[in-house]
């Protein structure tokens, strides 16, 4: 079929990630491999907690400031916001806002996810540093919610990054959210929350998964 | 009103006329006097405003219908284009000479449809699906449910009620039926 | 005190004590800002968790040399600030290394931090960080403009480029103060304190829901732990610095603390009270009011 053929050849291409040929200032021409030389593509490790009483002081203290990246996929991300109102006021339990991946160390995922947005869900998920955990919301990352059937929508989160907390609801209230703030505290303090490490142990299962809805890979494996 | 359509029907082959409101009117033409139909009515009409370009599947049929929206800001009057095209190879005439945005509108309709627009402008890049190798997914012969199952791991146990039988049995448990 | 043994023991001693007290400090603002909202916000003991959180991730990731020296020079600049500062005055032990000319040497230190946080953000590669970082060397040159024509007003006034020495002569109750008797300088010394906190009105440095956290955006785990580290000294050093000029100095360490929180708190109410202001506004303004206040100061010592 000749619609078949054409969608083949328009493939997504990032820009940013082609080779390409720089004039630096001294003149000289420099050839860049974005996908070489600016990422990193080595395979995640597992890193082994540490001793016994040593790692539960760190979980609490781990536990006790979650600093939230809050990615704003579905209708979820308006609910945030309000989380930091003096109505709900999540900064009482340690719950602080922080605008880049780096720093933080709670993934939010807010809702339903299409595979263009799963992508950058898995591009800022390898960015955060270890330990990391993620808070899924709603029903759609459950199971796909009232998207269960859409051809873009994926349907269960926790095929394509380890989940820690679902918070059920569509949408979950604050209340709720702050419950499920309060859930992963208790799981980080009972150091059940290895998401990271699971992530990285069943690394091509989860790779696996990826690769099979997102058709136009252009990235790294693993671009931490 | 009256009066534009009239003048368009004295130069034009309109099959039909849909008149919704006083304002507005659906008119269907043929394929290829569509473009020059909207060239005339931004011309001459002066319905310089272009609302939307939108496609209606009609798989039985075997068409699409496209619907071109445009207002008339002076006289406050809005009017749709409607034109046929064959489901096989759909192909129309670009129109994205007459209003740049038009182009996006195409490239759209390329993505999720299939239907060609050959000269718009980047019409052949993806828009919203990145890399998309099924067939287009808002045409009507895609099952879209099978494609989630296959591909998005369903979670076992998902129960479906049919809304207005389920409130019946919950609401009204002793009624029959 | 002749043994430098001793005096290098009180100085890490002064530091931890200064450490903490920044910690906490920094969590009762937060408490105040928090009030201010009406909310109960975050525990006042908060910051140390983030500090132990964020020395204890397992995984941090490099992007060259000058990213890792952006931190330490930033710490070296709150360090060095420290250093040089006598905290108490009259006791042997907790003025530090201060000497004749410590004054400029503060100066010095107070812009090098901000030196090595631009060089090791512009390593980092973000572009945010770029923005981040012009705008915060270009409203950190117009602060030091009212900041350095008070100091310099302060060091006519009492023949002197000496911390000691300018503590000394403010002893004797409150009237013997700068803020008593140079009204002007410390005017403008306090306008320009504002921005060198970077507080709102003047936090679009780091303007957390603008531009992602500014210049520390590509900073993690310990490199970030380095950074908060020097933010709590730094804070405590900068409010030193302004009480040891202004306001009198401190006796005893109840003074020192009583008198750098209100003057920190000083930063903290203008913040509540102000939104933040744009590039160009708050450069202008630094080059409106406190720069004319500097000038007069100058001309009637």
């Amino acid at each position: 079929m000749a619609i078949e053929e054409q969608n083949k050849k328009n493939k997504f291409i990032d820009p940013d990630l082609e080779k390409r040929e720089i004039l630096s200032p001294d003149g000289e021409i420099i050839k860049i491999d974005p996908m070489k030389d600016y990422f990193c593509d080595a395979k995640p490790k597992v890193h082994e907690p540490a001793n016994k009483v040593i790692e539960k002081f760190l979980n609490w203290s781990r536990a006790n400031s979650l600093w939230v990246l809050a990615f704003g996929t579905g209708c979820g991300s308006i609910e945030i916001p309000s989380l930091m109102t003096s109505r709900f006021d999540a900064n009482r339990f340690g719950v602080q806002m922080r605008p880049t991946p780096r720093q933080s160390s709670v993934f939010i995922i807010s809702g339903y996810l299409a595979v263009k947005t799963l992508k950058r869900v898995i591009r800022s998920y390898e960015q955060m540093q270890e330990p990391r955990y993620v808070v899924a919301l709603g029903s759609c990352t459950v199971n796909g919610g009232m998207y269960y059937d859409s051809y873009n929508t994926i349907n269960r989160l926790d095929y394509y990054i380890p989940v820690d907390v679902y918070v059920a609801g569509c949408m979950p209230r604050p209340e709720a959210m702050l419950a499920g703030f309060n859930k992963l505290k208790e799981r980080i303090k009972a150091g059940r929350a290895e998401g990271a490490n699971e992530y990285a142990e069943k690394f091509d299962w989860y790779k696996a998964n990826q690769k099979k809805i997102i058709k136009d890979w252009n990235m790294p494996d693993y671009n931490w | 009103m009256e009066q534009i359509l009239q003048d368009i029907g004295k130069q034009f082959k309109i099959t039909d006329i849909v008149k919704k409101r006083d304002n507005l009117n659906f008119i269907t033409c043929e394929k290829e006097q569509t473009i020059s139909l909207i060239t005339y009515l931004r011309d001459i009409k002066g319905f310089s405003h272009f609302v939307l370009l939108s496609v209606v599947d009609w798989i039985e049929d075997g068409v699409f219908q496209l619907v071109y929206f445009l207002n008339n800001p002076d006289k406050k009057i809005d009017i749709g284009i409607r034109t046929m095209i064959s489901r096989e190879n759909a192909t129309m005439t670009s129109a994205h000479h007459l209003w740049e945005q038009i182009a996006t509108y195409q490239r759209e309709l390329k993505e999720m449809y299939g239907i060609d627009f050959p000269g718009s402008p980047r019409v052949d890049e993806s828009f919203i699906l990145e890399g998309w190798d099924d067939i287009p997914p808002m045409r009507r012969e895609f099952d879209t449910k099978k494609y989630s199952e296959e591909n998005f791991f369903p979670r076992e146990g998902r129960e479906t009620n049919d809304p207005e039988e389920y409130m019946k049995k919950k609401l009204y448990p002793d009624e029959e039926k | 005190m002749d043994n430098i043994a001793i005096k290098l023991l009180f100085t890490l001693l002064g530091l931890f004590i200064v450490l903490n007290w920044g910690l906490i400090q920094a969590g009762i603002m937060n408490k105040i800002v928090a009030r201010v909202g009406k909310r109960i916000g975050m525990p006042v003991y908060q910051p140390y968790f983030n500090l132990i959180k964020l020395y204890s991730k397992r995984t941090s990731i490099t992007h060259g040399v000058m990213f890792y020296l952006g931190p330490l020079f930033r710490l070296s600049g709150g360090v060095g600030m420290f250093l040089f500062m006598p905290l108490i005055f009259g006791s042997e032990y907790w003025s530090n290394f201060s000497f004749a000319g410590d004054v400029v040497l503060i100066l010095y230190f107070q812009f090098f931090g901000m030196l090595g946080m631009a060089l090791g953000a512009g390593e980092g590669g973000h572009p945010y960080s770029a923005i981040g970082v012009s705008r915060g060397l270009s409203q950190w040159t117009t602060i030091e403009l009212p900041l350095t024509l008070a100091i310099i007003s302060i060091a006519i006034q009492y023949h002197s480029l000496s911390f000691t020495d300018i503590v000394a002569a403010q002893q004797g109750g409150i009237t013997h103060w700068t803020m008593w008797t140079n009204p002007l300088a410390t005017a403008a010394g306090m306008l320009a304190f504002l921005g060198t906190m970077g507080h709102s009105p003047f936090d679009l440095v780091k303007a957390p829901n603008e531009i992602p956290i500014g210049p520390p955006t590509e900073y993690h785990s310990t490199f970030l732990g380095v950074l908060r580290t020097n933010a709590a000294i730094l804070h405590v050093v900068e409010s030193v610095l302004f009480m040891n000029l202004f306001f009198g100095g401190a006796t005893s360490w109840f003074e020192l603390i009583l008198k750098t929180f209100l003057i920190y708190f000083w930063s903290v109410f203008v913040g509540v009270v102000f939104p933040r202001f744009r590039i160009e506004q708050s450069v202008s303004w630094f080059l409106k009011v406190p720069l004319i206040l500097g000038i007069l100061a100058i001309i009637f010592i």
